[in-house]
């Protein structure tokens, strides 16, 4: 790492010195995290990667602890998360730390990736920091996937032969690959056990991918609203004091959030369905999947084909591999650039009117001055314009538009208007 | 030209916000409102009202108990409600419970406090052929396994309507189709899963006005006694419900004031930066 080439500082312990000779980790995180050059510039969308790290740091904590009083059996699983909310001591607060935990960790992913997408921060030179991130946000969906079905309620059995069946589209060897995946001829104790091994599995997977993804980070330096590069050490401020205090607060600001559902409404995101135990024989009404589900699950539903509605499921963030290549504008910030940022809050509109239709009974309708629209339509309509913001929008707005002027530097853009002020 | 292809492109997506705006589902089958009303659970600071949850669990016990299991509850539990022990030790004894002696016979013992709430059948096919096909649902987690559980199971109880003194015209206000038949054994109840063949519910109405006889005295009219057993039935689905609540403000309070302290010493830090 480039940072890394920097003189060691004087320590003061002898211990930390004879450590940090042999193995320079003091080295390393005085480098990489205390005068780490930071552009100053951030504002608070910055702070939610490191709330994202938070809420991987307590989804493993409170995963462990619950693992622990958890049996993975088809005939125990439901009651012995009832037993740990009921009859372990502060099991509920663990609990529902997780459940609601889950809601968090995506929603400051989300969060995390929309600013990614506004600022550009996938452009060269950071595209394989933006892939890993993607690749991050694959893991988490795998791994949120299988602990919805741990607990074993009908929601979690049905969403779990919902989207299992999803494999069987694929030509010749779908049926193979479904009983695989089963580990039997349907969702079963096998497949419970599976779920529970790879749920325990991939959280720490997704540390390995995190710690890549930011040694990526610290290779090409962070962006900044900007979106342009620091020219010298009046752009930037060192990482700690400055962020770590800044960072702090706006976790603390975001746990606030959290403790709220945690506290008062820990079952807002989930569904009553799932507090029946998993009855193979009765298919609830309306199968929905986790919220953070809902957008794609809105794609699936909306091509008439099985396959191509898998297929554009998945292409959906298979896409997000492809964006940096996808977007031809060389300026990275929306800031300065006057079309790409309106596009860019359709898009979210769009995303979230994607998450709505999912939400929805696939023949649900809805009633705009006496017009009956289907739902359907709506998800076809939005999925149309998530694949055109990124396959024609973003190469042909980078073609056309004309950016603003970028400020000289980071510091003239900071401490001018304060100035002016 | 470029603006006016730029508006033009923008306006397309706006013609579904409005979808989002407004998400009035035209759906078919929706049943008649919930019972409007407050229980003294709800709320981030609403608690159970312990004489009203120990009401419900004695027509739990006298009532709903015949048919309905409560797995997850133990007679140990009653004590969160504000029994004593000696009287949560006279419930338990109240029935036999299946054992194992030392000498590894089967025997039948009195309940014990640690004993799980006695199930009215032994398995989920015995509960069903006693109940015309359809095993009666554990009621544990009743209140948080339905949507708007607790208003939800107090109107079930007080939506029961004599089918054949429905007129035509109410018939077609529910929505009911043409051959709308209610089987021999089903009840018609007003909230239980509308629809054209719906409204069908295989439990015959479980409460009346005066039914139980409290040993309190208080009011045992049908409204009450609903009340009554969905407190006891929203404390059992989440024991530890006040004990949440209580702990949330702390940690609410706690980080507003974390927060405070954060957030001045990171602008005392950032003073010397602006």
């Amino acid at each position: 790492m480039a940072s890394m080439q920097g003189k060691p500082p004087a320590f003061n312990s002898a211990v930390v010195r004879w450590i940090d000779k042999r193995l320079p980790i003091f080295t390393f995180m005085h480098h990489e995290y205390g005068v780490f050059p930071t552009p100053r510039n951030f504002n608070y969308w910055w702070s939610f990667g490191g709330i994202a790290m938070v809420m991987l740091i307590t989804m493993i904590v409170t995963g462990i602890v619950l693992a622990m009083n958890y049996t993975p059996h088809v005939d125990y699983a439901f009651d012995s998360v009832e037993r740990i909310r009921r009859d372990v001591p502060q099991g509920w607060l663990i609990q529902y730390m997780h459940m609601n935990g889950a809601s968090f960790f995506f929603i400051a992913v989300f969060i995390h990736l929309f600013r990614g997408m506004y600022y550009g921060s996938y452009k060269n030179p950071r595209e394989l920091l933006w892939m890993l991130g993607v690749v991050i946000l694959l893991l988490m969906m795998a791994t949120a996937f299988m602990g919805y079905v741990l607990p074993w309620g009908q929601m979690s059995f049905w969403g779990a032969t919902v989207i299992t069946n999803l494999f069987s589209a694929i030509p010749v060897f779908g049926e193979d690959i479904v009983t695989f995946l089963w580990g039997g001829f349907s969702v079963d104790n096998p497949t419970l056990n599976r779920f529970f091994s790879l749920h325990y599995l991939l959280p720490f997977v997704i540390v390995g991918v995190v710690v890549l993804h930011i040694a990526a980070m610290h290779v090409a330096g962070s962006n900044n609203p900007t979106g342009i590069d620091p020219r010298g050490p009046q752009d930037t401020l060192p990482f700690s004091p400055y962020y770590v205090t800044k960072d702090g607060y706006a976790v603390v600001v975001f746990l606030i959030f959290y403790a709220i559902f945690v506290f008062f409404a820990p079952d807002f995101f989930g569904e009553p369905d799932n507090y029946t135990k998993a009855n193979p024989l009765q298919t609830p009404a309306h199968i929905v999947p986790e919220w953070y589900f809902l957008p794609f699950y809105a794609v699936l539903r909306s091509i008439p084909d099985k396959l191509g509605g898998v297929i554009a499921m998945f292409g959906a963030i298979g896409i997000l591999f492809l964006l940096p290549w996808l977007d031809t504008s060389r300026v990275r910030s929306g800031r300065f650039r006057p079309m790409f940022k309106w596009f860019f809050w359709v898009f979210v509109i769009d995303c979230l009117v994607l998450g709505w239709v999912g939400g929805n009974p696939a023949d649900a309708e809805i009633s705009i001055l006496g017009m009956h629209i289907p739902l359907l339509w709506i998800g076809r309509l939005a999925t149309f314009w998530y694949y055109f913001h990124f396959l024609i929008l973003l190469p042909l707005l980078g073609k056309i538009e004309r950016p603003l002027p970028l400020p000289a530097s980071i510091a003239d853009s900071v401490l001018k208007p304060a100035a002016a002020r | 030209m470029r603006k006016l292809l730029a508006t033009g492109v923008l306006a397309l997506p706006l013609l579904a916000a409005p979808a989002a705006v407004f998400p009035a589902l035209a759906e078919a089958g929706h049943g008649p409102k919930l019972l409007d009303t407050r229980f003294s659970f709800e709320g981030p600071f609403g608690t159970i009202d312990r004489a009203a949850a120990q009401r419900g669990f004695q027509i739990y016990k006298e009532v709903c108990a015949a048919c309905h299991a409560m797995s997850l509850m133990s007679y140990r539990n009653l004590m969160d409600l504000g029994l004593s022990e000696a009287a949560v030790k006279g419930i338990a004894a109240e029935v036999q419970v299946e054992d194992v002696n030392d000498v590894g016979e089967k025997i039948e013992r009195p309940g014990k406090p640690s004993d799980r709430f006695k199930k009215p059948f032994p398995n989920d096919a015995a509960a069903a052929a006693a109940n015309g096909g359809a095993a009666p649902p554990d009621l544990s987690l009743i209140i948080k396994a339905r949507p708007n559980g607790a208003r939800y199971v107090f109107s079930l109880l007080q939506g029961y309507v004599d089918f054949d003194s429905l007129t035509d015209q109410q018939k077609a206000e529910f929505g009911l189709a043409k051959d709308y038949k209610l089987e021999e054994g089903k009840h018609f109840n007003i909230y239980f899963q509308p629809g054209e063949q719906g409204y069908k519910i295989g439990m015959a109405k479980p409460l009346s006005d005066g039914q139980v006889n409290y040993v309190d005295g208080s009011k045992n009219d049908l409204p009450s006694m609903a009340r009554d057993v969905v407190t006891f039935l929203a404390w059992a689905s989440e024991p530890h419900m006040e004990a949440r609540k209580r702990t949330g403000v702390r940690v609410v309070l706690f980080l507003l004031i974390f927060a405070g302290m954060m957030y001045a010493v990171k602008r005392k830090i950032w003073a010397d930066a602006h």
